[in-house]
């Protein structure tokens, strides 16, 4: 073998070490890489009671109310299963129902989940506003990224 | 096929005069695209049903984040032909492609957190496609830091390569973090299998933004190999020769 091969050799070794040592890392620390669980998650028991959760998903249509100041309550589902929210704060300008959401907080005693912050998370789609009415995409989400989200919690649950 | 015109386009002094020739044409097809879409894009784009005009950020995150990526591949490709092959060219690209990839990721990262704020309702989260994006911008400080620290201008060369070349398993993480795993930031938009999930309107643009920005990344990539080359090379005849020209 030449010195060039070798070096050939030595390089494709590298990169190639260096891949799969990250997929095997990533792949078992799978569930730590995840912004955040679904109420299907929530509900499956994999957050301990009181224990501070990021818990992603859809603001479920007519189940906003408000209530005193800044409190509201609402629903959020993952086209699979809904959990109670709780929360007192400013929420972000794209909170609607039907949105994309992440709520950061704690599951309490009554089963209800009580958020200390609020992040809208909006789709990979931009249209204008006459194209979006004419489509009906006005839910603006489809529940696909919480799909493949459960699926994958699925897989790390084999 | 002949190989001729590429050892004659890897020698440094062919290489210097290309690079003289084509930098300033790219430079102004960069300014030309860059100014007609995002010109377009942040003044007559119609606003987004969802983010109204705060989507117009677009303009400018998704050309540099795409191209932040892009120049680390780019950067690993040269440091693999520097280290195999010990191609002086590759070594020059090689250095000279950190402070630019630097440069466009902090863009990129600075304009996402201004997106971030408005839409997300907070400048930075710790999601993968996030910190993976940091992690880019401190693989490139950390070469731009290693050349700094030898003297010998080949040696340095070759150890940036090596690691752009260990950093370069971060790319695809960047890249399909948000596919892998629940993230806040959004799935892909046009670099995905199937059609661009954009009205052409607001497209169209975007891609010319992007085109632009890529002209941008190759006229500071020729310039500062040029520079790269003159230092490298500065005990040599041609060198000489092209500063006594040039003066």
């Amino acid at each position: 073998m030449t010195k060039r091969q070798q070096r050939m050799m030595a390089v494709g070794a590298l990169v190639l070490g260096i891949g799969a040592a990250a997929a095997l890392g990533f792949t078992a620390f799978q569930k730590n890489m995840m912004y955040f669980q679904t109420p299907s998650d929530l509900i499956a028991g994999k957050a301990s009671a009181g224990a501070k959760v990021r818990l992603g998903g859809l603001v479920e249509k007519g189940s906003v109310t408000r209530g005193d100041g800044l409190t509201v309550k609402f629903r959020m589902a993952d086209c699979t299963n809904v959990v109670n929210v709780r929360y007192d704060g400013i929420l972000p300008d794209l909170f609607r129902e039907g949105q994309g959401i992440v709520a950061t907080g704690r599951l309490a005693e009554d089963g209800a989940f009580v958020a200390d912050e609020v992040l809208a998370k909006h789709d990979e789609n931009y249209m204008p506003p006459d194209l979006a009415d004419s489509l009906k995409t006005d839910a603006g989400h489809s529940c696909a990224p919480f799909k493949s989200a459960m699926q994958s919690a699925k897989q790390t649950e084999q | 096929m002949s190989w001729t015109w590429f050892h004659r386009l890897g020698s440094p002094p062919t290489f210097f005069r290309f690079a003289e020739r084509v930098a300033p044409w790219l430079m102004v097809l960069a300014l030309l695209l860059i100014v007609i879409g995002c010109g377009v894009g942040l003044f007559l784009a119609p606003e987004d049903y969802q983010q109204g005009d705060a989507f117009r950020m677009i303009y400018v995150h998704v050309p540099t984040a795409a191209i932040s990526l892009s120049i680390y591949a780019a950067m690993a490709v040269a440091g693999a032909v520097a280290l195999i092959w010990r191609m002086k060219l590759a070594e020059a690209a090689v250095v000279a492609a950190a402070p630019i990839g630097a440069s466009f990721t902090v863009v990129a990262l600075a304009t996402g957190m201004l997106w971030g704020k408005p839409m997300w309702g907070a400048y930075w989260v710790w999601d993968a496609r996030l910190t993976s994006e940091l992690v880019l911008l401190f693989l490139y400080l950390g070469v731009i830091t290693l050349n700094s620290t030898f003297s010998d201008a080949r040696a340095a060369a070759r150890a940036c390569a090596w690691l752009a070349l260990v950093g370069v398993v971060n790319v695809p993480i960047v890249k399909f973090s948000v596919d892998w795993w629940n993230s806040l930031h959004q799935t892909a938009t046009i670099m995905k299998l199937g059609k661009p999930s954009m009205s052409w309107p607001m497209l169209w643009p975007l891609l010319m933004s992007i085109a632009g920005f890529y002209f941008l990344f190759g006229a500071a990539l020729l310039r500062r190999m040029q520079n790269q080359l003159l230092w490298r090379e500065r005990n040599t005849r041609w060198v000489a020769e092209w500063l006594k020209g040039a003066a």
